[in-house]
């Protein structure tokens, strides 16, 4: 028979029983709406942590204290925290594709001024660290390189600083004091938001890292050396160039494997990624067992289907189908129904993720390419789970069922 | 098939198991009909008649016994092959119609050719059209089965059977349901047929019926007893011309 015989065929036997297929589609349509939906959190979640990551700042790259671990090995037990501020130094000096290199001192402090106290991290950064995360202030200036040399007590505030200690005021022009000592607010920060792992990256203090290393006492540490490229396409030779430099700042022989990390966005994006990715997978695989269950009424109604059917199948056969006719008759019909279902399905999914998106906030994000998944699983399931019934009536015998009540 | 002989049967048995009861249908069935042929098979009720049309049809397998086909062995065909038989060689009208419920006429007629793989759609629609012009349902071919009168819906079952154009035609009490008037008009399309080459075989209870046909068999448990030529063979076709009777 042919195919356009066969959808009209399976269309018809499905007309004539409308409210039973919607019932056995319904399976189908929350099946693959769950899938969608699922898939759809996902992916909106993974294109938020990759847009935020891209806010960390253009042709950034981050460089780390540690070896990196492989096979749970960790290499050299000396290799802990061993990121200078000389390290920093030796880069802006070896360097010839870094536009802008920062240490990156991490200060935890108690900050007093204007309204009260406030507790944050005091950043001691180079100039340089505003080109490299590309974050400019609302007011003020940044402090330069001529403050940096002089060891000016002069600081930068993040938004949410300046909003805790100066709700009113403009905090530029005012005294702080860090750990005690009196930094003069020369700037505030534009608001960045959240970053990939939600922490508030405005509650921030910046401040020359010569000063933040002179002049605050306690403890603090290099947690990171932050560099960037003019371009994106030098950064593979630049993250080279900064491993070779580097193993020899820290006199490392041939040997020796790094003790040190050197990583830019791609890799931070496709850490982040991978763990959504699971997360998007575990939801969709939660949501195909709906579809399962979909499918397995399929084969139910058909089933009951092949049994009221069985004088028909005896007629047909009887005037010359075979059984791989009565076969194709029977999936097409299944998989026509769990299409149908699966078109209704990816309707209601894709009107559930944007009803997600509009009333939890959830970024939801449907790709052209997840429907087509969703629909090629709902097809799947149809001919998967039609195939026993249609076997069962492929197999009838001819003159059986013609005499079949 | 140089001798002219289309359907040849020797020792045909047909055992059915009932539990643990067999019941013997036909017991050694042996049968010859020549190309051409317009045969009718007589018996009491249960006496095997629609056993036998079964198998020679091809729907059904025997126990035991050959049956040769155009000089082909039937008995030991697969699935397919009877399938593929049943649609090309043999025209089945069925004690009951059977014909597909909620289903138009012409469709249940074009029925055979959607399953013949070298007829395009449309040639099978002009065939159901003319098939069914023959039987005289021209203007009924959009009508279901359930809004024909029997005698409709056996005319609509005869023209299934002839669509593929078959070389024989089995009828299984093609007039079992009809009065005697449609009865008449339906012999008259069968004699017609037989008149253009066609062999056919046709179950009936009444000899009024098997006085159509050349040669009459009669099943008495399941074998032949009766096997002879008609005598005073009546013509339908003047019959219906003669107007209503
Ligand atoms: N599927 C079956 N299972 C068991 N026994 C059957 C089956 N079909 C027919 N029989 C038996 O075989 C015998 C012959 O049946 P068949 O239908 O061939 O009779 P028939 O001559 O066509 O009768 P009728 O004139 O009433 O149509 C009967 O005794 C019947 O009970
Ligand atoms: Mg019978």
């Amino acid at each position: 028979m042919r195919a356009t015989t066969l959808v009209r065929l399976a269309a018809r036997s499905i007309r004539r029983n409308v409210m039973r297929t919607l019932l056995t589609m319904l399976g189908i349509i929350i099946g693959v709406a769950a899938v969608l939906v699922m898939v759809a959190v996902g992916e909106g979640a993974r294109s938020q942590i990759r847009h935020s990551i891209q806010n960390l700042g253009s042709n950034m790259i981050v460089i780390t204290p540690g070896a990196s671990q492989q096979g749970g090995v960790s290499h050299g037990a000396g290799s802990f925290n061993r990121l200078t501020v000389d390290d920093a130094t030796a880069l802006r000096r070896e360097s010839t594709l870094l536009a802008a290199v920062s240490p990156v001192i991490f200060a935890p402090a108690q900050i007093v001024g204007g309204t009260g106290n406030w507790r944050a991290v005091c950043y001691g950064v180079d100039a340089g660290y505003r080109e490299i995360r590309d974050w400019d202030v609302s007011s003020g200036r940044y402090f330069d390189a001529a403050d940096q040399r002089g060891m000016k007590k002069v600081c930068l505030l993040g938004a949410t600083v300046a909003k805790q200690l100066f709700p009113d005021a403009d905090p530029v022009g005012q005294t702080v004091r860090l750990r005690d000592v009196p930094f003069h607010v020369i700037g505030v920060l534009a608001a960045k938001g959240q970053n990939a792992q939600g922490a508030d990256q405005d509650d921030v203090v910046l401040a020359p890292y010569t000063t933040v290393r002179t002049r605050l006492a306690g403890r603090m540490f290099i947690a990171q050396i932050l560099a960037s490229t003019s371009s994106p396409g030098d950064l593979p030779a630049a993250q080279q160039e900064i491993a070779a430099i580097m193993r020899e700042a820290h006199g490392l022989a041939a040997w020796e494997a790094d003790d040190f990390q050197v990583r830019n966005q791609t890799d931070l994006a496709e850490t982040a990624s991978a763990t959504t990715e699971v997360m998007t997978m575990l939801l969709a695989a939660i949501a195909s067992i709906s579809l399962l269950v979909g499918g397995i009424g399929i084969m139910n109604i058909m089933l009951v289907s092949v049994t009221e059917r069985t004088r028909e199948i005896g007629i047909r056969m009887a005037v010359g189908a075979r059984g791989s006719d009565v076969l194709t008759q029977f999936l097409v019909e299944s998989t026509v129904l769990c299409l149908g279902g699966g078109v209704i399905g990816v309707g209601v999914g894709v009107a559930g993720a944007w009803i997600l998106g509009r009333t939890a906030g959830w970024a939801t994000v449907v790709q052209p390419q997840t429907m087509l998944l969703a629909l090629g699983f709902a097809a799947a399931v149809g001919i998967f789970f039609g195939y026993y019934p249609a076997r069962k009536a492929a197999a009838l015998d001819p003159i059986e069922a013609l005499r079949y009540e | 098939m140089t001798d002219g002989i289309v359907i040849r049967t020797s020792g045909l048995k047909r055992t059915y198991t009932v539990g643990a009861v067999e019941v013997r249908a036909l017991q050694g069935v042996d049968l010859t009909v020549r190309r051409g042929e317009m045969m009718a098979v007589m018996g009491a009720s249960g006496s095997g008649k629609s056993t036998l049309m079964n198998i020679l049809g091809g729907l059904d397998s025997p126990t035991a016994g050959t049956y040769e086909l155009d000089d082909v062995r039937i008995d030991r065909l697969d699935r397919d092959r009877l399938a593929e038989i049943r649609n090309r060689k043999i025209g089945f009208v069925f004690q009951g119609f059977n014909l597909l419920a909620r289903t138009s006429a012409l469709e249940n007629v074009e029925l055979p050719l959607l399953y013949a793989r070298d007829i395009r759609e449309r040639e099978a629609r002009a065939r159901a059209v003319e098939a069914l012009g023959l039987v005289g349902l021209a203007d009924r071919v959009d009508h279901q089965p359930n809004e024909l009168s029997g005698g409709q819906q056996q005319r609509v079952a005869i023209a299934r059977a002839l669509v593929t154009r078959p070389a024989i035609l089995l009828a299984d009490e093609p007039t079992g349901n009809l009065d005697s008037r449609t009865t008449v008009e339906v012999m008259a399309l069968l004699q017609q047929l037989h008149s253009s080459g066609m062999t056919i075989l046709i179950v009936t209870h009444e000899p009024d019926v098997a006085a159509y046909a050349q040669r009459i068999i009669e099943l008495r448990d399941g074998v032949i007893v009766r096997d002879e030529p008609m005598a005073a063979r009546r013509s339908a076709v003047s019959a219906a011309e003669g107007g209503p009777r």
